[in-house]
């Protein structure tokens, strides 16, 4: 029973898009070798366009790669050199592959907790942690995640290849950190959901399709992350805190792509469903009584989208939460924005005496300059504050980022 | 596998007592504990401490003449002092081991897999 290519190119596509977390993750605990298993689950995937269109989708679509892709590495095993050293796994694969030719569905181990942990090794770079994890745990292809950075595909592709082969060439393992080395490998891998749901989530990178993608992939990973591991209040919190702000994402920019600040939002199209998963998800992380950095943040969203209006705001609360999180996290960026809480909560002499405090650590960051600006502009410090503005225009990065200031900076009384 | 565990620090980052000193013994009883707890596990694959830099001296064949002169050419700050060699399954059981030598507190270990040829 033949299937037609276009056919067969989407059942390919939906799978691994799918799946791929899962087949790799078995593949790699299957041989050992992330760069091997990449490449045998590619060579997989093009030998299902060939035999599908000839004999038809089968009904274990994941079975069937992973079963094509072991014997790849089975081939690939009997070519090497080191045949007598890897004799003990090759009989092992042999057993295994198998063992699943008959069956519909195997039962493939999840190994995606494994598999995380290797994306986000602290021993590969940063931005190579981000483009590894969506390539290899999310749905994305090379071109996608090129997009997601603004990179052109083949640096992308040899980025992620050098990470690769890094993750063979240094043995960084497979397996999920023991309780030495827990907090640091989960604050790891945490800090890499947030940077992808972050790259989704601030204007002007990518389209606009693109940039909720990378938020729903994050997303999607929290929950994967939680499922695995569902002891972790942590990973409830960063969950939560993403769940809270992607709710507001259809409010945050105009028709003309500028952002519009929080109190200016139209608050009936903040998405209610996620607003009460993510504070679900916080109350479930806080039963447990560890404190964490991302359990903060998602508290002090949660206040502002559990807020109706702009000025029913707990402002107090918000304070409290940040003097608690600098505790954790006492860096010049926490105490701005706490700063800026402590003015919207009433007290506007002293945030600007603390972004004084702040002004020559934060000189090169424009969002310190955007909220100078605007307390500026309501303690009457007209020309200070259009002052601050040019200077927060000059560092804009992007085009809604400095319409946005001009328009603010327009609105200055004369 | 088999890495290479690379110390390196900044003169003058870790006091350098003299032999024969009571501080000297107890920076001494460290690294012998070290090694020991390298022993007991089974990963020491060896390692010295080097004599410092300016004992060192450099050569290279250039069109077949041999050129020798005086010291390490970089003005690096870090300073290689010594190494071990560990035997371990994977990079973070390298990692942590490397984490124990007593330098990693002043200066930087570089962890390096050896490369195998079979």
């Amino acid at each position: 029973m033949a299937a037609a290519p276009d056919a067969v190119h989407t059942a390919i596509d939906y799978t691994l898009r799918e799946d791929r977390g899962r087949l790799m993750a078995a593949l790699v605990g299957a041989i050992g070798d992330f760069e091997l298993a990449d490449e045998c689950l590619q060579e997989a995937a093009m030998a299902a366009m060939e035999h599908w269109c000839r004999n038809g989708v089968p009904n274990s679509r994941r079975g069937w790669l992973l079963q094509v892709a072991r014997r790849r590495a089975i081939d690939h095993f009997r070519r090497q050199t080191v045949l007598r050293k890897r004799q003990a796994e090759l009989v092992l694969l042999a057993e295994e592959s198998q063992g699943a030719t008959e069956i519909g569905e195997p039962d493939i181990p999840d190994k995606r907790l494994e598999l995380i942990f290797t994306c986000c090794h602290p021993a590969l770079d940063p931005k190579s942690r981000v483009a590894l994890t969506l390539r290899t745990l999310g749905g994305l292809d090379t071109a996608q995640v090129a997009a997601a950075f603004l990179d052109r595909e083949t640096t992308m592709g040899q980025r992620l290849s050098r990470a690769r082969a890094k993750i063979s060439r240094a043995g960084i393992p497979f397996e999920v950190p023991g309780p030495e080395l827990w907090d640091e490998r989960l604050a790891s891998v945490l800090a890499v959901i947030y940077l992808i749901f972050n790259a989704g989530h601030v204007a002007g990178a990518g389209g606009a399709l693109m940039r909720r993608e990378l938020c729903e992939e994050a997303i999607y990973l929290a929950r994967m992350l939680d499922r695995l591991r569902p002891d972790e209040p942590e990973v409830l919190g960063v969950l939560s805190l993403m769940l809270t702000s992607f709710a507001r994402a259809p409010a945050r920019l105009g028709a003309g792509g500028e952002m519009i600040p929080l109190d200016e939002q139209d608050r009936s199209l903040w998405r209610k469903d996620l607003i009460c998963e993510g504070v679900a998800a916080l109350d479930s992380a806080v039963s447990r009584g560890r404190g964490g950095p991302y359990q903060i943040k998602a508290a002090i969203s949660a206040l502002h989208a559990s807020a109706r209006r702009s000025d029913e705001t707990d402002w107090t609360q918000i304070v409290l939460l940040y003097n608690t999180l600098l505790q954790h996290e006492p860096t010049p960026v926490v105490r701005l924005n706490r700063a800026v809480a402590v003015a919207c909560s009433g007290r506007l002499t002293m945030a600007l005496e603390e972004l004084d405090a702040l002004a020559q650590e934060l000189d090169g960051y424009q969002p310190f300059h955007a909220a100078h600006a605007r307390l500026l502009a309501d303690a009457g410090a007209v020309a200070a504050a259009r002052r601050a503005y040019d200077r927060a225009i000059e560092l804009a990065r992007n085009a809604p980022d400095r319409a946005f200031l001009e328009k603010q900076k327009r609105r200055l009384p004369p | 596998m088999k890495y290479l565990a690379l110390i390196y620090d900044t003169p003058g980052n870790r006091p350098d007592p003299k032999p024969g000193t009571p501080e000297f013994d107890t920076m001494m009883a460290r690294w012998n504990k070290l090694n020991q707890t390298y022993v007991d596990a089974g990963v020491m694959g060896g390692g010295e401490a080097l004599m410092p830099p300016e004992t060192a001296t450099c050569v290279r064949v250039r069109g077949g003449k041999t050129e020798t002169m005086d010291g390490p050419f970089a003005e690096t700050k870090e300073q290689l002092g010594g190494y071990y060699v560990l035997e371990c399954d994977n990079l973070d059981d390298a990692l942590r081991y490397a984490a124990m030598i007593p330098v990693a507190e002043t200066g930087t270990i570089e962890v390096r897999p050896i490369m195998s040829f079979d």
